[in-house]
């Protein structure tokens, strides 16, 4: 096999890797989107509030210690404990359980009915409340997400920590570099997009979230809770805003930048479709591919490189001319 | 006259029971527009009730008072011998009052298996931890439900399409899918609105022979709207007229046509 074809598998095989953590983030606004019409470009944030909760908690940090501290004149930054991950899991869902409740409660359940721009217009400013509040929460610091699932055995791979060696595997006598953490993204990404797909599709609370998805109407005279809907597929959306959170967190290391990620996921899911679970996955493998493939064979040698930045919007752009519904999207038709 | 025991007996010689439902004297404003004025009835278990009207006499909004989609500034819903307190549309369909649209609204989505078994959402009763480990009860309860879906989608004769996307479907096909999806519920009570409306005349004798066969074999209190005056008096017991947001007349489907008003509404009346 010559060694173009073999670096050219390798690039995609990252590419998909990548799109896969693209994915995760996409998903969370599908569902939102779905059940309700809210754009939630709050969801970036939801992620990265996700991820600080769980160092937090995590490290036994003092949640608001400098809140504290500033009207108490205290001393307080940590508890002194650690918190066993699994358990800081179970914790940090429950507080995204929470916060789902919270959004429903008191932002859009006074907004029902109202255009989809003011929901929008909502959910941007609950991207910059939520920002605030994690700041407030748990400091500004950049911190590093170490996670072993069973004491010292079972720990998430350390993105770009890890030297060449501990991440290069040996196939066809060529070294492909594949970072472990992008396999360990790939199976977790796996998992948790059939277990949504069965929920959704097997059990009675799943089929209530289908129903309000397609007719609220319809929903409501067979007797289904529109505000339990919505709080539940929130905290879907928070849950799996956590799982992004790990896995970009582990990544990069966890920061506010981290928020930043809602906005690789919008050419993601004009590529997929704003209302489809396999159009987020397919779109964000398409993406990831995309442009790793592009810089390697277009922007790097022609274009002087650094393609990877807006590969993604320009395919967007050309998307959204030829097929605006996405890959996967409802086909919008007005009847006259 | 409105005592809860009593009942009658119909021409066709069905045993007519007490009142499930009892509007009282409902007024429904919005803003300045009242689209109903003081309008009082009642619904007998088991009998066929219709509610008809000219085009915009407030026979859609009367029976969205009675599903709980609109609240009514005055007057009281009486359900099964108690007054309804305020209620959302849901708390109202979990009451045991089923529902369907003018305009269909099915969950277009889904299969039609799908749609009837939304239907049965309101019996199912496990937890979400249960439902979502896919368990033992929820497990049961699952067959259990789909054996009723079944049974119903066999009752309306629609086997062929189970699995068929609601979408896919022609108008009068959706409007049965809906029907269905309102009788998975068992309700005590079941409001068709227009059940007729823009369906071609096999279409609509289709229709009136499920109506029948459902109130027949399952003994459901049907309360329905048309504006079709000729399906209606073959099909109902007793019937409510309503004119411009008033009650015009009520009582059999003989004592209505014979109603002077009722004549004048419809075909109208000669000013001088």
């Amino acid at each position: 096999m010559s060694e173009q074809f073999v670096f050219a598998l390798e690039v995609t095989l990252n590419g998909l890797m990548a799109g896969v953590l693209y994915a995760l983030v996409a998903l969370g606004f599908v569902l939102i989107y779905k059940a309700s019409g809210i754009f939630n470009f709050a969801q970036g944030v939801m992620a990265l509030f996700a991820a600080m909760t769980l160092v937090g908690i995590m490290d036994g940090q003092v949640p608001f210690s400098h809140l504290i501290n500033a009207i108490f004149g205290t001393d307080l930054h940590y508890f002194g404990w650690n918190v066993p991950a699994l358990l800081a899991i179970a914790l940090t869902v429950c507080v995204m359980v929470l916060l789902a409740w919270c959004v429903q409660r008191f932002v859009f359940r006074h907004l029902v009915g109202q255009e989809p721009i003011i929901l929008f217009m909502a959910t941007i400013g609950l991207a910059y409340f939520l920002e605030g509040v994690a700041d407030l929460m748990w400091g500004s610091e950049i911190k590093t997400l170490n996670i072993c699932l069973f004491g010292e055995s079972g720990c998430l791979p350390q993105g770009i920590n890890e030297t060449i060696d501990a991440v290069t595997y040996e196939w066809f006598g060529y070294g492909f570099f594949i970072d472990n953490l992008d396999i360990t993204a790939t199976i977790v990404a796996a998992i948790l997009v059939v277990a949504l797909i069965a929920f959704s599709q097997y059990t009675k609370q799943g089929r209530a979230l289908r129903a309000v998805a397609d007719d609220h109407q319809a929903a409501l005279s067979v007797g289904i809770s529109l505000n339990f809907i919505w709080v539940l597929v929130w905290s879907l959306a928070g849950f799996v805003a956590l799982v992004a959170g790990i896995m970009w967190g582990a990544k990069s290391g966890v920061q506010f930048s981290l928020s930043l990620i809602a906005l690789k996921a919008l050419p993601v899911l004009m590529l997929g479709g704003f209302t489809s679970i396999p159009g987020a996955i397919v779109g964000g493998l398409i993406i990831g591919v995309g442009e790793k493939l592009f810089e390697f064979a277009i922007g790097a040698p022609f274009l002087g490189g650094a393609t990877e930045n807006w590969f993604a919007y320009v395919l967007a752009l050309v998307f959204l001319v030829f097929r605006p519904q996405g890959l996967f999207g409802e086909k919008i038709i007005e009847r006259v | 006259m409105l005592d809860a025991s009593e009942g009658y007996t119909t021409a066709d010689g069905r045993k007519i029971g007490g009142v499930v439902m009892e509007m009282k004297n409902i007024t429904l404003r919005f803003g300045g527009v009242k689209a109903i004025t003081d309008i009082s009835f009642d619904i007998r278990e088991g009998e066929i009730r219709a509610i008809i009207g000219p085009n915009g006499a407030g026979k859609s909004s009367m029976l969205n008072v009675m599903s709980g989609f609109y609240v009514p500034q005055e007057g009281e819903v009486w359900f099964r011998g108690k007054p309804r307190p305020q209620m959302k549309p849901y708390e109202v369909a979990r009451q045991g009052i089923a529902r369907t649209f003018q305009n269909i609204a099915l969950f277009e989505g889904m299969s039609v298996l799908d749609n009837v078994m939304t239907g049965r959402l309101t019996h199912m009763t496990t937890g979400m931890f249960t439902q979502a480990l896919w368990k033992g009860r929820a497990e049961t309860e699952e067959t259990a439900n789909r054996e009723i879906a079944e049974k119903i989608i066999d009752f309306l004769e629609i086997q062929a399409i189970r699995k068929t996307p609601v979408s896919r479907l022609p108008y009068g096909l959706k409007k049965r899918v809906e029907l269905a999806r309102a009788l998975a519920a068992e309700p005590k009570l079941l409001l068709l609105d227009e059940p007729m409306a823009g369906m071609n005349v096999e279409e609509k004798e289709d229709m009136s022979r499920f109506i029948l066969d459902v109130n027949d074999e399952f003994g459901t209190t049907i309360a329905l709207i048309e504006h079709d005056m000729g399906v209606v008096m073959d099909l109902s017991d007793r019937v409510v007229v309503m004119d411009y947001g008033k009650k015009i007349g009520d009582g059999t489907p003989d004592e209505v046509r014979s109603n002077q008003e009722v004549i004048d509404a419809y075909l109208g009346v000669e000013h001088d």
